[in-house]
């Protein structure tokens, strides 16, 4: 067991040394920086700007659509690579299981662009 | 081992394949392709039935994919009866799905992709194809349930369903990993190897095995895990709710009992605890609580916990006749659940959909066969004896007693008795209310399952030998000799 907490000890030094820190930056702005507020200063801001409204609105479904989409083949670009390098390692194998994954994904792209997904207006 | 042995699950190939064909062919066509994309889903489950049955398992388990996958006996009575109460929700789902505005051609597709993941789930033979089955086959129920996406009861059953289910699967994933951790194997052969000797096994170990049951406790709706059911089965649409109460299931449970007798058969004595209280409490509550609902949709989704309850009983005994009990109950589980919603699909008065209890009074005068068979299937599922369902409850108890756990077997008669109430209460409201208003014609289809299930109900005890033998042969084939 303490072989294994051994191995783990690094983690424990890391969050240590992150909360230390972190707590140091926060209470040093505390005592050492000179506090003034008012409300200009408390108020929050976007660049600069007062914030223009509230952020959780509602929002055109289309975006969530996009971004959806946009991980869903992020993702496959992503499994692309290690397939990619490794290829002259898994001979055919592992050629032909990224052709079936890959041809799969098309099927899912044929649907969502003959539901009309890809298209804005 | 170490190859890929593709024909032993050529069956989950040819779903496979054919699903994306039909996906192809409904982009292509659109929604009015529903009923034939439906009926060749119908299609594609029969064919795979056909294949599932030409496996040759009669001697030794075939494994695939390296062993991930494994096609044994159990494997086969659980898909098959899986398959059989896909097809049924499929069939039942077209003519409510083009009334209510809901005929879009993915719902059968979906379910054909949630019967895929079914039959991964029961071939699983590690953590990490379980997991993949698993959330094949819930992603596509969530989605199911929230088809109707303009209603609100939908979306929310929808919705509710997701977040329980995805807090379920993390329940389950973090057991899984915790079991890997200490045990260092994630396959269910491996595991058996490791956990059968006879050291005392270690604290992390039992927290996985723990968060891996309430994982999969979730998935069978058994309690303290059963809280989406009644939202979820009142408000999807009531084909889906049809197809949850039978084949995610079988599938469910099935998974659970290989996950448990197979992989974890040398802890029996820790997990029998855990499924001897899940069980007692699934029977209570399906009992108790069934009694106060006026809504037969919730009042089924009661009915399902405790039956789930009962199955339960044959797996807390670890025996291979608790598990061939199991595997009987839910064989004689699944025609009764369809009928019952079969008889809910018909109750349908000018053209709307209702679903109060107090809608079926003087069905009796009105439509006496839908009476007479709905009494039948409540009779049966209360277990009164020359009907199938007393069997099913026999065999588990009988399990139960011989193992000497005489507490679970007393509960579980207490149990049925008190659910005897509200199941005969429905008859009652039938027989002896005075009728509101007449239900419409029955639908073609609707009568098919009907007649089925009726079939089952009754002319079942003359095939009760032979459907015993197969599931004990099935349940033998978990058990190392």
């Amino acid at each position: 067991m303490n072989e294994l907490l051994r191995e783990y000890l690094p983690v424990l030094i890391f969050i240590i040394v992150a909360a230390g820190l972190s707590g140091i930056m926060v209470i040093a702005s505390l005592v050492l920086a000179r506090q003034k507020p008012d409300s200009e200063k408390l108020s929050p801001y976007e660049c600069g700007f007062e914030a223009f409204d509230d952020a959780r609105r509602q929002f055109d479904v289309r975006f969530y659509l996009v971004s959806i989409l946009f991980i869903i083949f992020d993702l496959e670009v992503a499994f692309l690579f290690p397939w990619a390098v490794s290829l002259s390692n898994i001979g055919m194998f592992g050629f032909w299981s990224m052709m079936i994954f890959l041809g799969v994904l098309t099927i899912g792209f044929i649907y969502e662009w003959k539901k009309g997904a890809l298209e804005w207006e | 081992m170490a190859e890929l042995n593709l024909h032993a699950a050529l069956p989950e190939i040819w779903v496979a394949v054919s699903a994306m064909v039909l996906l192809l062919v409904g982009a292509y066509t659109g929604d009015r392709a529903m009923r034939l994309i439906g009926l060749l889903s119908m299609l594609v489950m029969g064919v795979a039935i056909v294949a599932m049955l030409g496996i040759d398992v009669s001697t030794v388990p075939q494994l695939a994919f390296n062993g991930h996958f494994i096609v044994d006996r159990f494997a086969v009575f659980a898909k098959v009866l899986a398959l059989i109460a896909a097809m049924a929700s499929v069939w039942m789902s077209f003519s409510y799905a083009e009334r209510e505005g809901m005929a879009r051609f993915e719902l059968p597709l979906l379910m054909l992709l949630a019967t895929l993941g079914m039959m991964l789930m029961i071939s699983a033979n590690d953590l990490i194809s379980l997991y993949v089955g698993l959330e094949l086959q819930s992603l596509a129920l969530y989605v199911t349930a929230a088809i109707r996406r303009d209603t609100v009861k939908s979306t929310e059953a929808g919705l509710k369903y997701f977040v329980l289910g995805a807090l379920s699967s993390g329940m389950l994933l973090y057991g899984a990993s915790m079991i890997y951790g200490f045990v260092g194997t994630v396959s269910f052969a491996g595991l058996s190897t490791a956990l059968s000797g006879a050291t005392e096994p270690s604290l992390g170990l039992i927290v996985g095995l723990v968060f891996l049951c309430a994982g999969l406790a979730f998935k069978i709706s058994a309690v303290p895990f059963h809280m989406w059911t009644p939202d979820v089965y009142e408000g999807a649409p009531t084909p889906i709710t049809a197809f949850f109460s039978a084949a995610p299931k079988v599938a469910a449970i099935a998974l659970f009992t290989r996950v448990l007798v197979d992989a974890f058969g040398g802890l029996t004595p820790q997990w029998q605890q855990i499924i001897f209280a899940v069980s007692v409490a699934s029977m209570l509550l399906g009992a108790f609580a069934a009694i106060g609902q006026r809504n037969i949709k919730r009042l089924m989704a009661y009915s399902s916990i405790g039956n789930i309850g009962y199955a339960l009983v044959g797996l807390a005994a670890g025996t291979p006749q608790g598990v061939s009990g199991l595997l009987f109950y839910m064989a004689v589980y699944v025609p009764m659940t369809l009928g019952s919603f079969a008889v809910i699909l018909a109750m349908r008065q000018k053209g709307q959909m209702v679903e109060e209890i107090a809608d079926l009074s003087g069905l009796a005068k009105s439509q006496p066969w839908l009476a007479h068979i709905f009494a039948a299937i409540l009779f049966s599922m209360a277990g009164i004896p020359p009907l199938v369902g007393f069997f099913g409850k026999w065999m588990v108890f009988a399990a139960a007693v011989n193992q000497g756990l005489y507490v679970l077997a007393v509960i579980g008669v207490v149990a049925s008795v008190v659910s005897a109430y509200y199941y005969v209460r429905v008859i009652k409201v039938m027989y002896f209310d005075e009728a509101v208003t007449a239900f419409d014609r029955v639908d073609g289809s609707l009568k098919l399952v009907l007649a089925s299930s009726l079939a089952v109900v009754v002319i079942g005890i003359l095939f009760i030998n032979p459907l015993q033998n197969s599931a004990i042969a099935a349940a033998a084939s978990l058990f190392p000799e």
